[in-house]
């Protein structure tokens, strides 16, 4: 479209289109490794060690991005990685959006003894080193995938509970709220009706961003080791066994690396973009 | 008998200090009452004392808003809530913020008859469609489909008037609906209120600091200084002979556009520190 914006708006389309054609791309992987994968992604080989990716003389074919130490397949163990990965984002993201947002805007429209109790509590939650607060959640309540996503949305609900909060805030002063309550609704109705879907736009952007952060703490995780169990293919531990022999194999480090790079990435320039197109006062 | 009848309101900062001092003023039904006086005088506060949208910082201490005769103070919040739904309504100053920038046009207007009010929606989509034409915009259907960010800020004005007249209410409280407007938007908008105002018998609080729309729209004017009523007077009464010094100068005040060498004229010191020393009294007596 030829407006005075043209040149923004194509390019927020262009990466709109890019972050959801890589995550569109990785949930349909996701969801077929069972089907796409060559090769068992648990099957070890100690006689096909360290095999090169396709292109370097000495691959072996049907190996694609090459064999870990212990002769298992890279490629299909970032597929089904990408599992674990993806239901972490999609589950800890939107639970920890629900919570988060519902109060943040709790404090920010009702403001009074609910914003008292709910600032004063992000304050101290925030206080708490994430990484570290993240590894002891885990450590207690034990490694396990409801033990990741507990950790992530005890840990970051604070973070959309501070950025609505200060949204439903700006949002309360304007004379709409004000007309809304003059007609009769409710706090609550205002709240709902009125508030939310002018703040739904940051929550969009709050909740790929959050997403992506996910993936990276669920790569942390098992990076250490406290993530599902230690043999279940994961990105983070991928990258820990890379990390030992990257002089001999960089490709065991390299690949799934990239794959959790672009996939944060991805999911913060999808919120960026969604947020161009949908947001009623920028479009 | 007056639709609205303020009584003695005393508004305060909550543990701070008097923000309206004693307050009275009516409204007859169908009057425009004009609410004139400087920044922070307390202007906007008695339309929202009315309308019940004081800012949480502040509280009412003592005093009576009666409308129709019904203490609104006395009643329950959400009983209160309903009948001020029901009978009156908010034209608000800035038209660029007072329209939900997430939701079209349209429903704005019909959904509160619908929701609050229980009308029939097509009822209310009629009805909303007749009120657009009734402020002169030329393509009611295609602005109800439009987003606010979509129109102009007359634009969006009017269709404010048109919804705060959607319920018929009987008593309107217009809260500086020209400021924000440019010169030659704020005339069509000012007339538009009125004849909006006449056709449809409502009672009007007009909040502004402008006095030459008051003498365009008001009956009655109260002038306010430091949340206390100086003088409350018929319009033609006040334009003729302004009672009390402060209202004397603030007509002195108003620029004359006709002479270009003449330079603005402040109100005077020793006014304002009569005026002050009035409402010092009236703390002291309060106090007492």
């Amino acid at each position: 479209m030829l407006d005075g914006r043209g040149t923004i708006r194509h390019k927020a389309g262009l990466r709109l289109w890019l972050s959801a054609l890589w995550l569109g791309l990785l949930v349909v992987l996701a969801l077929g490794a069972p089907w796409i994968a060559p090769k068992d992604p648990l099957a070890q080989d100690l006689m096909l060690g360290r095999l090169p990716p396709f292109w370097v003389s000495g691959a072996e074919p049907g190996y694609w991005l090459g064999t870990d130490s212990l002769g298992r397949d890279v490629l299909s163990r970032i597929l089904w990685g990408a599992r674990l990965a993806l239901t972490v984002a999609l589950v800890a993201g939107t639970l920890t959006c629900l919570i988060g947002a519902t109060l943040g805007l709790m404090a920010g429209f009702l403001r009074g003894a609910s914003d008292l109790v709910i600032s004063r509590l992000v304050d101290i939650w925030m206080a708490f080193p994430p990484v570290l607060f993240s590894i002891l959640l885990v450590a207690v309540l034990g490694p396990g995938l409801f033990s990741i996503i507990a950790a992530i949305v005890l840990i970051d609900w604070t973070r959309f509970a501070r950025v609505v909060r200060a949204e439903a805030m700006t949002q309360g002063a304007m004379d709409y709220v004000a007309s809304a309550r003059v007609a009769g609704r409710g706090r609550i109705g205002t709240m709902a009706l009125e508030i939310l879907p002018n703040v739904l736009p940051t929550i969009g952007v709050l909740l790929t961003l959050e997403m992506g952060i996910a993936v990276i703490v669920e790569a942390i995780l098992s990076f250490v080791n406290l993530s599902i169990s230690t043999d279940a293919p994961s990105w983070g531990g991928m990258i820990a066994e890379g990390r030992t022999s990257v002089h001999q194999a960089w490709w065991v480090l390299v690949f799934p690396l990239l794959a959790l790079f672009l996939t944060v990435l991805s999911f913060s320039q999808l919120g960026e973009g969604l947020k161009d197109r949908f947001d009623p006062v920028l479009r | 008998m007056s639709y609205l009848s303020i009584r003695d309101l005393e508004v305060r900062l909550k543990g701070g200090g008097r923000l309206l001092r004693r307050v009275s003023l009516d409204v007859a039904r169908g009057e425009v009452h004009g609410l004139v006086g400087e920044s922070g005088a307390g202007k906007s506060m008695i339309g929202k004392a009315v309308l019940g949208t004081l800012p949480r910082s502040v509280e009412i201490v003592s005093g009576q808003i009666l409308l129709d005769g019904t203490d609104l103070l006395a009643m329950h919040p959400a009983a209160r809530r309903r009948l001020i739904g029901a009978t009156c309504a908010l034209i608000p100053q800035d038209p660029l913020t007072a329209l939900n920038p997430a939701h079209r046009v349209g429903p704005q207007i019909t959904d509160r008859l619908v929701d609050i009010l229980r009308w029939p929606r097509a009822k209310a989509e009629a009805r909303a469609r007749e009120l657009l034409a009734e402020v002169q915009i030329a393509e009611p259907e295609r602005v109800m489909r439009c987003y606010p960010h979509e129109l102009s800020g007359g634009m969006r004005q009017r269709i404010l008037i048109a919804s705060a007249f959607a319920a018929e209410p009987k008593l309107i409280v217009a809260d500086e609906p020209t400021t924000a407007l440019d010169v030659t938007v704020q005339k069509q908008i000012l007339k538009l209120i009125q004849a909006m105002q006449e056709r449809h018998g409502t009672a009007l609080l007009f909040v502004t600091h402008d006095l030459g729309v008051v003498s365009k729209i008001c009956q009655r004017l109260s002038v306010l200084y430091a949340g206390m009523v100086v003088e409350d007077t018929d319009v033609r009464t006040f334009f003729r002979a302004p009672q009390h010094p402060y209202s004397r100068a603030l007509l002195a005040a108003t620029p004359k556009y006709t002479d270009p060498t003449h330079s603005l004229t402040p109100v005077p010191e020793a006014v304002i520190a009569t005026v002050r020393a009035e409402v010092a009294e009236a703390d002291r007596r309060a106090g007492a």
